[in-house]
């Protein structure tokens, strides 16, 4: 109880940490880029009162407030879900834009997460098994070789194959065809969804799959070395057996604390994906928000996603704990 | 024989020598013993091979360049020939020349940047380490709370207000990524405060910032050698990813900044492979240059991992 404890005040404090740097980072940046961005805007004739105001509020721009009462307003703001509203769609709260794209961060790093893990694992159990096979002597290097290769340029390199070259895939990004489909539960939509989130999807599960692939098939070779692995073997058991049901799911602890995080990593781990893909999720919309210098947007989506990993690591330490009876002894 | 032996004159002078506190001598040994430990793996050795000749590309290459990088020209989007090597882009810009030009800008800043990370996690780790107390805790504290908090969105937001240029990426990639080796070494550190050694270097009233860094220090080399390493991957990566949102400084040439002036000017609908594949594959080289000398040293620090031709012939011998 004392560990879940101390690891609960430690979250609170990260959190604390992360929404101060929110607040600071545009306050303190030399050449004060907000005040330049309304400067740059007002040329053009965009800004309203009711715009120079909102950015008052949330920058602290023309504004008798110290320091400290801008702080504690932000503080409250952001404990009321309020994270101000974007600028290249104003007056739209960021909140609306984020829950609208999250979803498709969501589905496509849950799916990429997911298969990622089990082919991993899965590939990991059999090399060990087979260790210093043709199976293993190929495919360990070769993943290894995989993740070596930046990611984003893997990506433009897929979509340069698969896209232009071979025109399997749309080159233009999006979620689904949206001239042709509304959304439905129609199988041409369907279709249509899977067809736009294929390609992200298979970058991203080529990049991740070495690190549950190494992890799983070190921890396998070391559980496969230990006496009761033996006893199993001595005992006439099936292969299968011995290899999923006694060593595989012991040496899978380490890959399962992996995987907890990883779904910290689903809402924000795919940025580049997004990038590259023009894929409509919040990496795409930091991208974007950056682009357009819309910083209550480039800050409400930093927020999110770490919020996001930050839990994703609490569920993490819980589950640790949950599994390995040693770290609740400590 | 084992291989990487070095023999010769000169070497066995060094041997024989009877005290090597003379500075020539201190200082030959310590080139004969990266020497060795280049050359005595085949992964080390050509993975020193590749980032070695990025490094002479980056000193030596832009002293040979045929055409200004930064120079338009009528020829636009040539493809590759005998006078652009690598084509020329939407303005006519000779691409071999920038890439050349990019290797410096990349491979220096890279490693400089990797530099940095690995002595401000040196500096938080040996201290906190060392210290003890409340100033481990708060260090501690600090470290955990940069951990978690996820690297690459802290680097854009930041990158995002800071003005664009080659000292802002750096900075920021410094900021958000010290913290992983700093507790690795922390609890290296922890493990050796209380030696023998260090108590004897206490005792005899060495001074505490001497006993951190030239009694512990040198037992954590090699943690901190391929620390460094692994950290300059990252860097390079990274800063390629930075710079190909638009978060660097277009004007100055390095392989991000080239990607990311294709990807703006459609060079993957325009069929232009030889804008946007050179870059991301010299990135592609460096990391795997990198990752061979990594491994190449986990195996010099860990006997379990090398793989060596003398068993075999042990067993025969057995037999």
């Amino acid at each position: 109880m004392r560990h879940i404890l101390r690891r609960i005040l430690f979250y609170a404090c990260a959190v604390w940490v992360a929404i101060t740097l929110d607040f600071f980072i545009p306050r303190l940046a030399p050449g004060d880029p907000v005040a330049a961005l309304v400067g740059k805007m007002s040329i053009k004739g965009y800004v309203t009162p009711a715009m120079q105001q909102t950015l008052a509020a949330e920058f602290g721009l023309n504004t008798r407030d110290s320091l400290v009462v801008q702080y504690f307003k932000y503080l409250n703001n952001i404990l009321h879900g309020n994270m101000g509203n974007s600028i290249q769609y104003f007056p739209t709260p960021v909140s609306q834009i984020i829950e609208q794209d999250i979803g498709w961060s969501i589905m496509l790093g849950a799916v990429a997460v997911l298969i990622s893990f089990a082919l991993g694992c899965l590939f990991g159990i059999i090399t060990a098994w087979k260790r210093g096979s043709v199976l293993d002597t190929v495919l360990s290097p070769a993943m290894n070789f995989l993740s070596a290769i930046p990611y984003f340029w893997l990506a433009l390199l897929s979509l340069f194959i698969f896209a232009y070259l071979l025109n399997w895939f749309p080159l233009t990004g999006g979620a689904y065809d949206e001239l042709n489909f509304s959304p439905g539960w129609s199988l041409d939509y369907i279709g249509s969804v899977i067809q736009y989130a294929f390609l992200p999807a298979l970058t991203l599960v080529i990049s991740s799959l070495a690190g549950w692939m190494l992890t799983m098939r070190n921890s396998m070779i070391t559980t496969l070395s230990e006496d009761y692995v033996l006893m199993a073997r001595a005992k006439g058991l099936s292969e299968g057996r011995v290899m999923f049901r006694y060593a595989a799911r012991n040496a899978i602890l380490p890959n399962i604390t992996g995987f907890a995080i990883a779904i910290g990593t689903i809402v924000g781990g795919q940025l580049l994906t997004e990038m590259v893909f023009s894929y409509p999720g919040i990496g795409y919309a930091l991208f974007q928000a950056v682009g357009e210098q819309d910083y209550a947007m480039v800050q409400g989506v930093f927020l999110i996603i770490t919020l996001a990993v930050l839990g994703a690591n609490f569920l993490a330490d819980l589950l640790y704990a949950f599994l390995d009876p040693r770290v609740r002894v400590e | 024989m084992k291989t990487g032996e070095i023999t010769g004159p000169v070497v066995d002078a060094i041997n024989r020598a009877p005290a090597p506190d003379q500075f020539y001598t201190r200082v030959l040994h310590i080139l004969l013993n990266v020497w060795r430990a280049m050359t005595s793996s085949r992964k080390v050795a050509a993975g020193s091979a590749i980032v070695g000749t990025f490094i002479l590309v980056g000193i030596f290459g832009p002293l040979f360049m045929r055409y200004d990088p930064e120079a338009t020209s009528n020829l636009f989007i040539a493809r590759p020939s005998a006078a652009h090597w690598l084509g020329t882009t939407v303005v006519g810009q000779d691409i071999f020349s920038q890439l050349i030009n990019g290797t410096r800008t990349s491979v220096f800043w890279g490693i400089g940047t990797g530099l940095l990370v690995t002595l401000l996690s040196m500096l938080v780790g040996l201290v906190g380490g060392y210290f003890g107390g409340w100033i481990d805790d708060a260090l501690t504290l600090l470290t955990n709370v940069s951990l978690v908090l996820p690297a690459l969105p802290l680097a854009i937001v930041l990158a995002a207000y800071l003005p664009r240029g080659p000292l802002t990426i750096s900075l920021v990639i410094i900021f958000t990524n010290w913290a992983w080796q700093a507790r690795v070494l922390r609890a290296q550190t922890l493990s050796m405060r209380n030696r023998e050694f260090v108590t004897a270097a206490r005792s005899s009233g060495e001074h505490t910032w001497r006993i951190i860094f030239f009694e512990i220090f040198p037992n954590e080399i090699g943690i901190v050698v391929a620390g460094f390493v692994s950290t300059t991957i990252y860097v390079v990566l990274t800063w390629a990813a930075l710079e190909f949102l638009g978060l660097g400084d277009g004007t100055i040439p390095s392989w991000g900044s080239i990607l990311y002036w294709a990807q703006q000017a459609g060079a993957l609908g325009g069929e232009l492979w030889w804008w946007f594949i050179p870059p991301g594959a010299c990135i592609a080289l460096l990391g795997a240059g990198l990752s061979l000398i990594n491994f190449g040293i986990d195996e010099i620090a860990d006997p379990r991992l090398r793989q060596d031709a003398n068993p075999k012939k042990l067993r025969k011998a057995a037999a």
